[in-house]
């Protein structure tokens, strides 16, 4: 192994890029297969019911299904790789690619202002009300935090999209209740699907804070009489930062899932939509298609967060990840 | 959907003094589950007929006969949402049921593979865990099709790999225990130790998981159903009654309210019944505290202030310094100290006795939780109970702590930390801050200063990073420090050169000293006066040479004195050994 190698960040980033590698090369087996897991023959699905054994034919040679399966993959896997996913199974003009373009960035911008929000509401919520609890004070604040982000939690985010549509649109006009024409548009989509990460993450920077502020060098910060709101912006968040990195990971995975559902709730032209319509069509080619892309999101925003968290917290290097 | 599971786990940790109480949470989330259970075996029974009755009343809204309107066909939506609890349960508890069996038997199969197989499918089950479950779930729906089944298998699928993380880690430590070990090597098999081991243990976290999992699991559900991949008509669950009532929602905005209460109960009830598990396994010593704030600096006594010089040259008077906790222990009774300028104090007394605090709430530092008030206090010039300037004090007034180690913040360079009060107080640039500290640290021999700065605490020993908190009070030329045992947690042979170091830096300014310490013979090396403390109160002071001739009147000091004599011998023992 040449020495280089043996340093932390080389040596890190070496298992980052293998372990990326490795879960893409996964999902593109998982999306390949599931096709062929189809109960009954995919191209009698797609031919219809009542279509003729030749129709059923011609439609396998389209599909290309009539080939080996490893002839398949390999067609597949070099697809993915020049980025070509194919046509729709249903509408045989339309490239899965093009749609995904088109759709993808109105998905892509939900979910990261949705993570955004959540990052930062939840760090200063939870800071708050771990300083104001402190040393069994304010215990109504407790309890009530409690119980209100548990009972937020249990609040889907169609729900909650409905109740915002029902005050927020119709009763008071103020945001539109769907489409994605104009800014105020991404209001109440980004509200509904940051509602309920907001919950989790907050209990948890509360959890976290309340033993960080407790700690010596905090006193210490004290000591050099600087303002409260310094104390806890600067020498408490970066304490915190590398347990909200971790769950934020888990959280983004959570908000892809959320602006999936959300988009039907607010008629938002993205990829989830896409996608549940292609399943309900089981038009292969595109669902496929739009899952290998989200999937590919969530492992490369891992990567990415598990990087941010080595460089904050430049102990994780040796360790691998900080608390998983 | 957005939710995550993120349970309170609290792994293994069996205290007898556990709480075993039913906590309020736990009690309404298992009274609504109850009430949710019994709603779902009985309205299909009573209900059944009017959720299915097609009437003439189309797309109504509320009445006294349609409490929540009524559908495009006519049915009561009030108990077509009632009636769906059923199928909303059994579809929840069977895709829960799917993801903890399955995810338990693979956490605990994965410790009877040899090690790089268990690694390997690890570290695969940490990537499913963080890839979105409902898009797993869309990967078996897209296989099977859509329809209640295919979205139950689908949901309790995408859980699995949460409660595997949750297995695997409970019997980790298992598997590394000694008994274990002893059981292996007698040859009892694997799948019996982790049976006989393991299993007991999961109990706790399992549930709290489980019941948090069935939470988020209800709504990927529902949200399956929602978007048309889940239950399908004529069936319906909330999800499908929610999605049927949306489109309408400008014209009968009531609609919607049946499904999403309905969801928004069950869910909470799972919540409640998970947070409430975690709480009782997990209990915080709640004591209430009422009444008045606390970490505060009061003036006792007017008149007696208006006595006193306006102005004295003194680092430190304090005069009648009493401390009360917030439960009105009396913890500081009355102590009165002085620091001349250039002066070094000893505080002495064994832990308890209330030395840090008189120190901490001298520097007008009270901590949280107690109360201070004093007749007069005045640090470095400033009268600490007319809240002087934070900028002034930050200046004159300079702490070293304890422990270096804890007492820096680990998540921060040095530079980033020492140079605060310069930049904050002193409107010194970073630049210019940052080259002060690089010239204190070379005056008390820190090796290579101009790159420790930059380098976090960790990467430095206990004693340099004493020095280093010594060197702040040097950049901003303090005027009084209190050192609360600096030393002590000092390996010995670092101790005697970080003091040497201490006493230089604090000549050189010309600073009173108050130092801390339960050592007589560090304090009789050092101090020009010794302040004794036992239980609140100063029971005797000394000048060093009173201490020296071992003239002592309370037999406490004696006491620590004979206490320092057998440390100074096993030290001088050390010293000839090395």
């Amino acid at each position: 192994m040449p020495a280089v190698l043996a340093r932390p960040w080389p040596a890190f980033l070496l298992r980052k890029v293998f372990e990326f590698v490795l879960a893409l090369l996964a999902l593109v087996v998982l999306t390949f297969i599931m096709v062929h897991l189809v109960p009954g023959d995919p191209a009698r699905v797609i031919a219809g019911m009542d279509a003729s054994a030749e129709q059923v034919e011609a439609t396998r040679g389209r599909l290309g299904l009539d080939r080996p399966v490893l002839v398949q993959f390999w067609d597949y896997f070099v697809g993915v790789l020049t980025l070509d996913l194919g046509n729709s199974w249903r509408r045989p003009t339309t490239e899965v690619a093009d749609v995904i373009v088109a759709r993808l960035p109105f998905t892509a911008s939900i979910a990261l202002i949705g993570i955004a929000i959540t990052v930062l509401v939840s760090l200063a919520l939870g800071l708050l009300v771990a300083g104001l609890t402190r040393g069994n004070r304010n215990q109504w604040l407790d309890s009530g935090f409690g119980w209100i982000t548990a009972s937020a939690l249990a609040l889907p985010v169609y729900v909650i999209g409905a109740i915002l549509i029902v005050v927020f649109a119709v009763n008071w006009g103020l945001l539109p209740a769907g489409g994605a024409n104009q800014l105020t548009s991404y209001i109440l989509p980004t509200t509904a699907i940051a509602i309920g990460p907001i919950c989790s993450m907050s209990r948890m920077v509360r959890r976290e804070a309340a033993v960080v502020l407790e700690q010596d060098y905090m006193r210490t910060a004290r000591g050099w009489r600087i303002s409260t709101a310094r104390q806890y912006s600067k020498h408490a968040v970066p304490n915190l930062l590398s347990s909200t990195l971790t769950l934020s990971g888990l959280i983004l995975a959570a908000m892809i899932g959320g602006a999936i559902i959300v988009e039907t709730v607010f008629s938002w032209p993205g990829l989830g939509r896409t996608v549940v319509e292609s399943i309900i069509e089981r038009d292969f080619g595109l669902t496929r298609g739009i899952i290998l892309t989200i999937g590919a999101l969530a492992i490369t925003a891992n990567v990415i967060i598990d990087i941010l968290l080595a460089l904050v917290d430049p102990r994780t290097l040796r360790a691998g990840k900080a608390l998983t | 959907m957005t939710t995550v599971a993120v349970a309170d786990v609290q792994t293994g940790s069996h205290s007898p003094a556990r709480e075993r109480r039913l906590n309020p949470m736990l009690a309404i989330g298992l009274g609504l589950a109850m009430a949710l259970v019994l709603v779902a075996i009985i309205s299909p029974m009573v209900l059944g007929e009017t959720a299915r009755e097609l009437t003439g009343d189309m797309r109504q809204g509320a009445s006294s006969e349609h409490w929540l309107g009524t559908d495009e066909f006519g049915r009561d939506l009030f108990a077509r949402a009632l009636v769906a609890t059923r199928l909303t349960l059994i579809l929840t508890t069977a895709a829960t049921a799917i993801a903890v069996v399955l995810g338990v038997v693979t956490g605990i199969l994965v410790w009877m593979m040899p090690e790089r197989i268990r690694n390997f499918v690890l570290t695969a089950n940490a990537v499913a865990v963080a890839f979105p479950g409902l898009v797993l779930a869309l990967v078996v729906a897209a296989i099977l099709g859509p329809g209640a089944f295919s979205a139950t298998i689908a949901v309790g699928i995408a859980g699995i790999p949460a409660f595997t993380r949750l297995a695997a880690n409970m019997a980790a430590p298992i598997m590394v225990r000694e008994y274990v070990g002893t059981a292996k090597q007698l040859g009892v098999p694997r799948p019996i130790i982790l049976a006989r081991h393991v299993l007991p243990n999961l109990g706790e976290p399992l549930l709290i998981l489980a019941a948090n999992s069935y939470a988020v699991m209800l709504t990927e559900l529902s949200g399956l159903s929602f978007i048309g991949l889940g239950v399908q008509n004529p069936e319906y669950d909330f999800g499908r009654l929610l999605a049927d009532a949306l489109p309408n929602v400008y014209t009968q905005p009531v609609h919607v309210l049946g499904p999403s209460i309905m969801i928004v109960l069950t869910g909470v009830a799972a919540m409640f019944i998970g947070d409430g598990l975690a709480a009782r396994s997990n209990p915080r010593l709640r004591r209430a505290v009422k009444g008045r704030r606390t970490g505060t600096l009061l003036q006792a006594n007017e008149s007696a202030a208006a006595k006193s010089a306006a102005e004295n040259d003194d680092a430190l008077l304090v005069r009648n310094l009493c401390v009360t906790s917030a439960a009105g222990q009396q913890l500081v009774k009355g102590v009165s100290l002085r620091v001349k300028k250039g002066e070094i104090v000893g505080l002495v007394g064994e832990s308890g006795s209330g030395k840090s605090l008189t120190a901490m709430s001298a520097a007008g530092l009270v901590p949280e939780g107690v109360t201070a008030s004093a007749d007069e206090l005045r640090a470095a010039g400033h009268d600490m109970l007319r809240h002087p300037k934070s900028g002034d004090l930050a200046r004159d007034v300079a702490l070293v702590y304890q422990d270096p180690m804890s007492s820096f913040n680990p998540a921060l360079k040095l530079n980033s930390q020492l140079t605060e009060v310069s930049r904050v107080h002193l409107g010194a640039t970073r630049r210019q801050a940052r080259l002060e500290l690089a010239e204190k640290f070379a005056q008390l021999n820190i090796s290579a200063p101009e790159r420790r700065g930059e380098q976090h605490p960790y990467e430095l020993s206990g004693g340099m990073l004493q020095r280093a908190m010594i060197s702040s009070a040097l950049v901003t030329e303090a005027k009084l420090i209190v050192a609360d045992e600096p030393t002590t947690a000092l390996d010995v042979t670092v101790q005697a050169e970080v003091l040497r170091q201490f006493v230089g830096a604090a000549e050189r300014l010309g600073a009173g000293v108050l130092f801390i310490s339960h050592d007589l013979g560090v304090v009789e090396a050092l101090c020009d006066r010794v302040v004794v403390m036992r239980h609140g109160e100063v029971i005797e002071e000394l000048t060093c040479d009173q201490l020296t001739a071992e003239e002592v009147q309370h037999p406490y000091t004696q006491k620590l004195l004979d206490a320092a004599k057998f440390t100074d011998v096993s030290e001088e023992t050390e010293a000839n050994n090395a």
